[in-house]
């Protein structure tokens, strides 16, 4: 898995040496407005890693005749699919629609790959459909842009063991404080309160974005990096104290040694995202019933700001030549309730939209939550995302620099704020490398 | 046996059981993982994170693997098939170029031909890796991409292939035999398949297995070339599968069930091709 994630980045760098060399002007010109297609059926391509997607498509394709889309596939973005859309770009050949997530979106868009539906009218009209904070999360800095139709939302919250907590008369933590304090008695009772994720960067950037930390801003010209700003400074104090106090655990997130933690009732609480309640649902199956959703602990008491986990988009390549129908298509699957309840049930997605959140798979109780309808938490959690975060054009790679440092973190040698001063650093060399004009 | 080899014998007991405890300690050291795939995928889901990791709880093997094979209409078998024709097919008929290609470097002279030799040679130096982005841009351009052929033919190529046929050819094929089959009037290609090839048997299977390990492993090619579900190898939907398991757990089990069940045709190729690969890896040494 990691040479292979090696070998992926080794290609990214080949593929830039290779970018001079070439082609893939043939055939006709793609559109540069955004207008219906001209006579005859249009046949797209469509690619995404969701499971499932292709019955969500056929549903669409039995209703459209004159657009049918076919699904491509692999594996998730960073295995491997955004570097075939490079590829594919350079090549002339990417598919009409791609499946990005958010944090992804910005590195395409400066590489100049994708088509700003922001042109297509349809999609103009549609902006008030989505939550706002998902929709700045494509219009990346201009209110008139869209690189990609929001697809789903990762508002944040806390899951937590009630039964734990009560046979140990601890309060449910709602603030940050309390949750330490908590952390401290969970410790003393034999648990950990939770697992600090070591490796999965994107839990952090959840965590600081709540806290208000913008680790990226473009004024339209240069890029600025900031992923110790002062916000961002005060997450990664808070955490390291835990983890030197030894009140968090900190195995590998997505292992089975991190199933075992929460399926052997090690660790109390988990602050995820909305697509984590299914994974804590199959990897803890011996804890069924005893978990609750509540919202994040705040910073500040009384407050109610959540921060974001995941979700993704679907954009529309600059190299189509149907990028008006690719705007239906793309539309209908991301704000039709038959398409957004078949995503949910298929794959766990949580709507970009705000009608979403009142889908009826999304209004019941859930029998392993006890019966808690943890979605209207959820659907709280994400009106209180706050709206301005920013990702860099170049994730994948600040990712694997902070990893690599919290990961030394976690083992001892230096701090969170170490990592991440020198994935500041990293970053604003890739940003260079990469000819992206860039601050300091 | 004289008194005076006793001490000898000792020591080459010593020796030998030194040898034994290392190839014992580097068995245990390969087994254990292959072990521990098989003891994981016999279990279900829940007792696969609680229960201890190297030995068997619940049997369930069988339903493990029915679940994989059911799994979106049987799309782990479609992936089998794909690797067995990639790899199978890669490797016999990459065999075949390399054995031709070996032999004529070997036994006929022609101007060129180290020349030839060590620029295939150094085709060796050049990892699978580096070439997937080339050979992308490449089949791009005649839109060939992310079809059958485009995993396939890069696939035929074997520069190692190539100096170990050229090898084996000169350890074992006699020119004086080749120059009595000439004069009997039979022609080259004839000559190659009724004599050389036979004397080249073994060396063949060590290359063939040499290939089809190397088209088995190559995972950047089909990973870069293809985005139909269906023309995947099973390297690359299982490694899919992996990368999906942050949203949907409940692909661990079937990625961990379909990893055993696709190791299964290299441990059949190696062990029933391993008694050619032993005296086709001697006949190299010797020369």
């Amino acid at each position: 898995m990691r040479a292979t994630l090696r070998a992926v980045s080794a290609l990214l760098i080949s593929s830039l040496a290779l970018t001079a060399c070439s082609s893939g002007d043939d055939g006709q010109p793609a559109a540069s407005a955004c207008a219906p297609s001209a006579g005859g059926p249009v046949n797209l391509t469509y690619t995404s890693w969701i499971p499932g997607i292709e019955e969500v498509v056929k549903v669409w394709n039995a209703k459209n005749p004159n657009i049918q889309v076919k699904v491509q596939t692999g594996p998730n973005g960073n295995g491997g699919t955004y570097q075939n859309f490079f590829n594919q770009l350079k090549a002339g050949n990417a598919p009409d629609l791609g499946h990005i997530e958010y944090d992804a979106l910005p590195s395409f868009r400066v590489q100049d790959g994708l088509f700003d539906l922001g042109k297509c009218d349809i999609v103009a009209k549609a902006k008030d459909k989505f939550v706002p904070w998902t929709w700045n999360q494509v219009s990346l800095g201009d209110q008139n842009a869209a690189y990609g139709v929001p697809q789903d939302a990762g508002p944040m919250a806390m899951f937590y063991r009630v039964d734990l907590f009560q046979q140990h008369g601890i309060e449910i933590p709602k603030t940050w404080a309390e949750y330490a304090a908590a952390a401290e008695k969970v410790r003393a009772a034999g648990g950990y309160i939770t697992n600090f994720s070591q490796s999965d960067i994107n839990q952090f950037a959840g965590l600081a974005w709540q806290a208000g930390g913008r680790w990226f801003a473009n004024d339209g010209k240069e890029w600025t990096v900031n992923l110790t700003d002062d916000k961002t400074k005060k997450v990664a104090g808070y955490w390291q104290d835990l983890i030197n106090r030894k009140l968090v655990s900190t195995v590998p997130p997505w292992t089975t040694e991190w199933d075992n933690a929460y399926n052997s009732s090690q660790a109390w609480t988990w602050i995820s995202a909305v697509w984590g309640a299914n994974s804590i649902a199959t990897g803890a199956p011996k804890t069924s019933g005893q978990w609750r959703v509540a919202p994040m602990p705040q910073w500040s008491a009384g407050e109610s700001v959540a921060g974001n986990w995941g979700g993704s988009s679907t954009a529309v390549f600059k190299s189509s030549k149907h990028p008006y129908e690719a705007a239906q298509f793309a539309l209908w699957l991301n704000t039709s309730d038959e398409a957004l309840s078949l995503l949910n049930e298929k794959a766990n997605l949580y709507p970009a939209t705000v009608a979403g959140a009142g889908l009826p798979a999304l209004a019941k109780g859930v029998a392993f939550y006890g019966d808690q309808k943890i979605y209207e938490v959820f659907a709280q959690a994400s009106k209180q995302v706050t709206p301005d975060f920013t990702w860099g054009p170049t994730m994948t790679a600040t990712y694997a620099n902070a990893s690599d440092g919290f990961k030394k973190a976690v083992s001892g040698q230096g701090t969170l704020v170490d990592a991440l001063t020198a994935a500041q650093s990293s970053t604003i060399q890739t940003l260079k490398s990469q000819a992206i004009p860039v601050k300091g | 046996m004289s008194p005076a080899a006793a001490p000898k014998t000792r020591e080459s007991l010593l020796s030998r059981s030194a040898a034994m405890l290392v190839m014992g300690v580097c068995t245990i050291y390969f087994l254990v993982p292959v072990w521990w795939l098989f003891v994981g995928s016999s279990k279900s889901r829940g007792q696969f994170i609680d229960t201890d990791p190297l030995w068997f709880a619940e049997f369930r093997l069988f339903d493990n693997i029915g679940d994989l094979l059911a799994y979106r209409d049987g799309v782990f078998l479609v992936w089998l098939a794909n690797s067995l024709a990639y790899t199978g097919g890669a490797a016999l008929l990459g065999t075949l170029f390399a054995a031709m290609c070996g032999y004529a470097l070997a036994k006929f002279r022609f101007p060129g031909r180290e020349i030839l030799f060590n620029v295939v040679l150094s085709g060796v130096l050049v990892p699978a890796t580096a070439l997937a982005l080339p050979l992308f841009l490449l089949f791009s351009n005649f839109a060939a991409t992310n079809t059958f052929w485009s995993v396939f033919l890069p696939s035929l190529v074997n520069p190692f292939g190539v100096y170990l046929a050229r090898i084996y050819a000169a350890a074992s094929v006699d020119d004086e035999l080749l120059e009595a089959a000439r004069l009997d009037g039979a022609g080259e290609v004839r000559t190659f398949f009724a004599i050389s090839a036979r004397l080249m048997f073994p060396a063949l299977v060590t290359i063939f297995l040499f290939h089809f390990v190397a088209v088995w492993n190559n995972f950047l090619l089909p990973l870069v070339m293809l985005s139909d579900e269906r023309l995947f190898p099973v390297t690359l939907g299982l490694y899919s599968w992996n990368t999906q398991v942050n949203q949907l757990p409940e692909l661990r089990g079937l990625v961990i069930v379909g990893s055993l069940l696709s190791i299964a045709p290299l441990v059949v190729a190696f062990l029933s091709l391993q008694r050619f690969w032993r005296s086709g890896l001697g006949a190299g040494a010797m020369k």
